[in-house]
């Protein structure tokens, strides 16, 4: 094995242009893992500590830029009022010594269906930046993941930063595990409020190979929320709308029996999960029409 | 590889350091640090937790190619770091000392826990008579004290995250305490004791000021 320790982004592009096979490691809170049980053996590993941009981020008009390595407890301190559900889901990562060095650029690399960060960012809207020598590419979050563990990654490409668009209204993220700390996520869910497009989004973790979006449930409740004219008068939901929002929801997970929890049991939790963010996050609406931050 | 970096103050050099090893590996075997304990290897259980640069961190999940030219504190020199924590008004950025120092500094003269000093440590005295004679961190002591020790491995985990927890927030809530250590395991106390060891120390803690 070649530990190759890049000083620079271009550095680490022409490495990997040079050795296609190197693994990028930043925190280490997945790499490290196969390595220590033998699961995995790379020819090469890539060390982005040293790369400073990686763990840097900017707020802008409409986005955050989120470099790739930035740690989820930066996220969940810096980036409440911007990127609620991310926070949110952050804060359910592991333990405090893995949000330390554990990122999003990680959970994007890794594609694990599990990932914490995934939910967040379809139902926030986001984009991931990639680079190699050839150039920048932005890839939709959603057409980022492609299977169980696989991305859409070139194999001479690298994770950049993350643009995920600021919130314009509440957001929620709910996961469900056995414990509180370090959990996999047995199945999770996604769910943001954009008034300022009057749309919903969501996405689902956990239940289906990759992250994906509940499509049909946000088209339903999208037309549901215009045509009873909700966005302006602020009322409360319809029940019955609710219900089939989160029976939607159920449908579009595409689960397997595993050593979490079984499949059924995977299309009943998040079916729940979505009738209560869908309430949570439209009582903050009906409060406030705004962000609301994403509590602790 | 080499590997240079500092360990609980002093720089330390790391030779024929595998590509893959952790730093966990490397603070155990290579530098007979085994302070830090070897567990379940896949971050689950905190027990490893030390120092990067002043942040906790799973040591069994840092490359140790990563840790070139940084700055690591293990439970062995904890004391030390504590120490020096309190001289500096709470500033306790790790081995703030060994780069302050100017030119290559030698061992014996950098602050903090030499290696051969750390691998010396041993608590001395036995039950509710250990730790007596020894210079403990303010946390190290709490745990004796409030009896937060029994088969004692998930201890010096703790112990580190517990004390940066201090450092960061002197006044925590018990909320705060539980998350700030639900990372870390221990299958023999139940963690009430572990809990009113960190009650402990920030009671002091706040008394001392």
């Amino acid at each position: 094995m070649d530990f190759l320790r890049p000083a620079a982004w271009e550095e680490a592009l022409a490495a990997k242009a040079e050795h296609p096979t190197a693994v990028p490691i930043a925190g280490g809170t997945d790499v490290m893992v196969e390595i220590n049980f033998d699961h995995r053996r790379p020819e090469y590993l890539m060390d982005l500590n040293r790369i400073g941009e990686l763990s840097e981020w900017a707020v802008g008009e409409e986005h955050v830029r989120l470099g790739a390595s930035v740690p989820y407890t930066r996220i969940m301190e810096h980036l409440r009022t911007e990127l609620p559900g991310l926070a949110l889901a952050s804060h359910t990562v592991g333990s405090p010594q893995i949000r330390n060095r554990g990122s999003v650029g990680g959970n994007l690399g890794a594609a694990s269906p599990a990932g914490d960060a995934h939910p967040a960012l379809l139902s926030a809207g986001a984009e991931v930046e990639v680079e190699s020598v050839r150039g920048v590419r932005r890839i939709p979050v959603e057409d980022f993941y492609t299977g169980v563990k696989r991305n859409a990654l070139a194999p001479d490409e690298l994770i950049k930063a993350v643009l995920i668009k600021k919130a314009s209204g509440p957001q929620q993220f709910s996961k469900v595990g056995t414990r509180n700390a370090m959990v996999i996520a047995v199945c999770a869910f996604g769910i943001a409020l954009h008034p300022d497009t009057r749309t919903v989004k969501t996405g689902i973790g956990s239940a289906a190979p990759t992250p994906l979006r509940a499509r049909a449930a946000e088209d339903f409740l999208n037309a549901a929320l215009e045509e009873g004219g909700f966005w302006e008068s602020g009322k409360v939901i319809t029940p019955s709308v609710a219900k089939q929002f989160a029976a939607l929801a159920s449908g579009a997970c595409n689960p397997i029996d595993d050593v979490r929890g079984t499949a059924k049991y995977r299309r009943h939790a998040v079916g729940i999960m979505a009738r209560r963010t869908l309430g949570w996050t439209w009582e903050q609406y009906r409060a406030t029409g705004t962000t609301l931050e994403g509590a602790a | 590889m080499r590997v240079n970096f500092t360990v609980n103050g002093p720089p330390q050099e790391a030779d024929d350091v595998w590509e893959g090893e952790s730093l966990l590996y490397v603070l155990r075997e290579r530098m007979g640090l085994p302070g830090s304990k070897n567990a379940c290897e896949q971050g689950e259980c905190g027990s490893c937790t030390v120092r990067l640069d002043g942040v906790p961190v799973c040591a069994c999940l840092v490359a140790a190619g990563q840790v070139e030219g940084r700055d690591v504190v293990t439970v062995e020199g904890l004391a030390d770091f504590a120490k020096q924590r309190e001289e500096h008004g709470g500033c306790a950025s790790a081995g703030s000392g060994a780069r302050g120092a100017s030119g290559a500094p030698e061992a014996s003269g950098t602050p903090g826990t030499s290696l051969d000093e750390a691998r010396g440590w041993a608590a001395k005295g036995t039950d509710s008579g250990t730790g007596e004679g020894d210079e403990l961190s303010p946390i190290q002591q709490a745990f004796i004290d409030a009896g937060a020790v029994q088969c004692g491995f998930c201890t010096p985990g703790l112990l580190v995250t517990a004390d940066e927890m201090l450092e960061r927030n002197p006044s925590p809530s018990d909320a705060d305490i539980r998350e700030a250590l639900s990372g870390n395991l221990c299958r023999c106390t139940g963690y009430e004791k572990i809990l009113d060891a960190v009650r402990l120390a920030a009671a002091r803690q706040s008394e001392a000021v």
